[in-house]
């Protein structure tokens, strides 16, 4: 790890072409250190979604491909394996709107995490407890079927069923997507304690840059398949446009909307 | 009021003059049912898995069993000729993955519905080319120890005749079945199965590598084809036209189920022993040939009062 300047992931360069024409992601570079939580931050459509679905190989099975540039983790490129083959070395990822298997219950969702595994039946009944111990819930719902848990409970189920897999790095797809707030910050308190005690990194993709910036260590801000802007989550939350464009809050005196045009112009330009 | 009657109160006279006949129309009806059960199973099997129907699993049943009836019939023994028809179902199933499964990810379930159509033409031509299409024939029976005689119990002072073969299908179909829910519920293939079958996306996300799945669903559904080819093929003869009886498994699986096994094995039943009693019974008043139409008929009707089938997997819709 030292040889590769202490990051866990380092992602250089990638461009994403889906269907051989839509080009989604236009050269994307960034690192992961091992032990942080990295937010991902941009609108809809900005290329979050993508950057995580080329990391996990999981672009493959919907017509996208990376036509440039590469993904090295633990210093080993990786953009040619297969999602299987990465989910045994540590990665693995959370889709976007749980994606649990709703018809299996609470529990065989999450012994299904442990399907790459093969240091037994006593190892991974170990794990699920400590599942069972971060997600105290999940234990009472453990029989009933994930489809008709509650929208919190299945991106639990999500997460601890990632969690099964014993991952160094989990990329965590808009945990907070359709959840109370209240929720929310406790999804993300989770994320920050498996974070501390069991050493996963995180690599979080969020619309939420609230709370995202609350709880990462450092950000990236995407545009339309471009990194536009990136630091410290405390600098990132302090600098006046992510204040004026992501988290809403302006300097006090209304902008005219020429003012907004031109910045955003600007913005293009120095991308 | 003749019709009326034809179809009301004669039928019941017809069953209380004479009970063990009527017992003997629906054991008849039963062993009709396994069969149609065990047709059904791999069309069961692969739907749960993969959320593909495939049109092909008649083909396959005839190529299973024609498989294993010509190494037979070139004089070996009946041991080599079943292992040697398993390994080529397992092998059907890797170039089944390879060649038509594996371009076709992701693809909206219609089109890979589409693609089995295709195969199931391309099976039966290739069949025949390798096996020869005219000639019928005949499963080894007596190698395989399916007896033919006919048993009979008694019963009321009259007797029921069983016919052994029908016997062995029930006995191999319990087997199939147990053996097959076990999997599925209890190892942690079944689960990764069952798994795939609800979401492709998230299966891939967790690590379940989705093309082996696929060809151990293939695989499995191969080896019941060939039971199931045995069991047909040793009740009449083997050749290409059994590929018919699949027409039989579509009324099974939307009375059972799609996804259920033992849904499959009941909707069966219910079938198998509805037609006969509906033949022999109501057949004269209305018009004959019920044993056609009967099956096709129930299972419009369930479709439009509980088109999940009595024991398929509901549709969860949260709302």
């Amino acid at each position: 790890m030292a040889a590769n300047g202490g990051a866990l992931l380092k992602v250089k360069n990638v461009e994403v072409i889906y269907d051989h024409v839509i080009l989604v992601l236009k050269g994307v570079s960034f690192d992961v250190p091992e032990g942080g939580i990295v937010a991902l931050l941009g609108a809809n459509g900005a290329g979050k979604t993508t950057t995580l679905k080329a990391i996990s190989n999981l672009l493959r099975s919907e017509r996208g491909d990376v036509t440039k540039g590469s993904i090295e983790y633990l210093g080993e490129r990786v953009d040619q394996l297969s999602s299987n083959d990465l989910v045994k070395k540590g990665v693995i990822q959370v889709m976007e709107g749980r994606h649990c298997f709703e018809h299996l219950t609470v529990e065989e969702n999450l012994l299904t995490g442990a399907y790459t595994r093969r240091d037994g039946r006593a190892e991974i009944y170990k794990d699920l407890e400590l599942v069972y111990d971060y997600f105290p819930l999940l234990k009472d719902r453990r029989r009933s079927q994930a489809g008709y848990t509650s929208g919190g409970e299945q991106q639990m189920t999500a997460l601890g069923r990632a969690l099964m897999a014993r991952p160094k790095m989990i990329l965590l797809d808009e945990p907070s997507l359709g959840l109370a707030p209240q929720l929310v910050e406790e999804i993300f308190d989770i994320v920050r304690r498996l974070n501390e005690d069991e050493g996963v990194t995180f690599l979080l993709a969020e619309q939420n840059t609230n709370m995202a910036l609350k709880y990462a260590d450092y950000g990236y801000i995407l545009e339309n398949g471009r990194i536009v802007m990136d630091g410290e989550a405390a600098t990132l939350r302090e600098n006046e446009d992510v204040k004026e464009f992501y988290l809403g809050l302006s300097s006090g005196k209304r902008k005219s909307y020429r003012d907004v045009k031109h910045y955003r112009r600007r913005k293009r330009w120095l991308a | 009021m003749d019709f009326l009657y034809s179809v009301t109160a004669d039928p019941v006279l017809q069953i209380v003059e004479d009970p063990v006949f009527f017992l003997q129309i629906i054991l008849e009806g039963l062993m009709a049912g396994v069969m149609y059960s065990l047709v059904a199973l791999g069309f069961c099997l692969i739907y749960k898995a993969s959320g593909v129907f495939n049109f092909a699993q008649g083909v396959m049943m005839v190529l299973a069993v024609m498989c294993m009836v010509t190494v037979y019939d070139a004089g070996f023994g009946i041991l080599l000729a079943l292992l040697v028809a398993m390994v080529f179902m397992v092998g059907l199933s890797f170039a089944i993955e390879r060649v038509v499964l594996r371009p076709m990810v992701n693809q909206p379930q219609i089109i890979l519905f589409m693609a089995t159509i295709g195969l199931a033409f391309f099976l039966e031509g290739f069949g025949e080319f390798i096996f020869g299409g005219s000639s019928q024939k005949i499963v080894p029976t007596e190698a395989l120890h399916i007896g033919r005689d006919a048993l009979l119990i008694p019963m009321f002072g009259s007797e029921i005749r069983l016919q052994q073969l029908d016997l062995t299908a029930g006995v191999c179909a319990a087997l199939l079945v147990a053996t097959l829910a076990l999997f599925f519920q209890k190892t942690t293939v079944g689960r990764a199965l069952r798994a795939v079958a609800d979401d492709h996306q998230a299966a891939l996300s967790v690590g379940i590598p989705l093309r082996s799945m696929w060809v151990i669903v293939w695989s499995v559904a191969g080896l019941v084809a060939l039971v199931t080819g045995i069991m047909w093929g040793a009740s009449s003869s083997v050749d290409f036209s059994l590929v018919l009886i699949a027409m039989k498994a579509f009324p099974v699986l939307i009375l059972g189920g799609f996804t259920s096994v033992p849904g499959v094995i009941v909707g069966g039943l219910i079938i198998g022993v509805g037609e006969k009693v509906a033949e022999l019974y109501w057949g004269d008043a209305l018009g004959g040939s019920i044993e056609e139409w009967f099956a096709y008929v129930l299972a419009l009707v369930f479709l439009m009062f509980r088109p999940q089938g009595l024991f398929g997997e509901k549709i969860i819709e949260r709302v």
